[in-house]
């Protein structure tokens, strides 16, 4: 699935990295603990959200995550958008609930499990 | 990469959660510089990160010191906080003593030391109750 998909399904403002969204995803993580998303392992993961600290941005950087969504209409302060745009990660904000935005996501195909089995 | 030893030391502060991970980054860029393998570049980011979160979280900050050569990367992160009692406990899957504070920061899910363990080739903790904690992480390159 493309980036630019995901952000028609949920409906996601941009916050960085326009230029990158025809990015394909593979794989799904969310969570608002980070050392749960770093038990994940495959590459071209998303990660969704509902923690919003700098610290969501060096978990994505630490696992090679190139895309950032934030849930609930979370919005991060701008020097973590900066943060994120630095490293090239793609920042969006939805307004559905996690497990909203999850579903949506897994019924338009995305289901393949990030972590280990 | 040639012959020599790369060797830098990094303080890791307390109380600072915002700056907390930034010796990770640094490491991390080294390595991609390096032309490190991206696999082992990963491995070696989250172990070191896990443990730096830790030594800000659990222990009032520490030292990290990295040392790379041609056959693996070394990192060494002290502390000298509360120590860990039980070792064996702390390393299982969920085991966490974070408070609610800590967890509402994104941490506390208790798989800090579980992913070490799961992505460093060589694992070592030495901790000593009211004396503190070093935990030495090894990646082999070669
Ligand atoms: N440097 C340290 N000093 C003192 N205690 C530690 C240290 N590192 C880990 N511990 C203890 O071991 C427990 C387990 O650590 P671990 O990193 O696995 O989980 P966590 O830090 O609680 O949560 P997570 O890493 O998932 O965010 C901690 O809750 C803490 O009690
Ligand atoms: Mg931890």
């Amino acid at each position: 699935m493309k980036a630019s998909e995901i952000k028609n399904i949920l409906k996601a403002d941009v916050l960085t990295g326009e230029e990158n969204l025809d990015m394909d995803v593979f794989a799904a993580c969310g969570s608002d603990l980070m050392s749960d998303v770093m038990a994940y392992v495959k590459d071209n993961v998303v990660l969704l959200t509902g923690l919003v600290n700098p610290q969501v941005v060096r978990t994505a950087e630490m696992m090679d995550i190139k895309m950032i969504v934030f849930i609930r209409g979370k919005r991060p302060e701008d020097s973590i958008v900066q943060m994120a745009k630095e490293k090239g990660i793609i920042v969006m904000t939805t307004k559905d609930p996690m497990f909203i935005a999850c579903g949506k996501l897994y019924s338009a195909g995305l289901t393949e499990r990030g972590v280990w089995d | 990469m040639t012959n020599g030893i790369i060797r830098q030391n990094f303080v890791i502060p307390a109380d600072d959660f915002t700056a907390a991970g930034e010796a990770s980054s640094s490491v991390k860029k080294m390595l991609i510089q390096l032309g490190v393998d991206p696999q082992k570049v990963k491995k070696t980011a989250i172990s070191m990160y896990e443990a730096e979160i830790n030594a800000v979280i659990h222990a009032n900050g520490g030292i990290a010191s990295v040392e790379i050569d041609r056959n693996k990367i070394f990192i060494r992160i002290e502390d000298h906080g509360p120590g860990i009692p039980d070792v064996e406990l702390a390393m299982k899957e969920g085991y966490t003593t974070a408070p609610d504070a800590i967890r509402e920061m994104g941490f506390g899910a208790g798989m800090g030391l579980p992913n070490m363990k799961r992505y460093a080739d060589l694992l070592e903790i030495k901790t000593e109750v009211g004396k503190g904690t070093t935990v030495e992480i090894t990646v082999y390159l070669s």
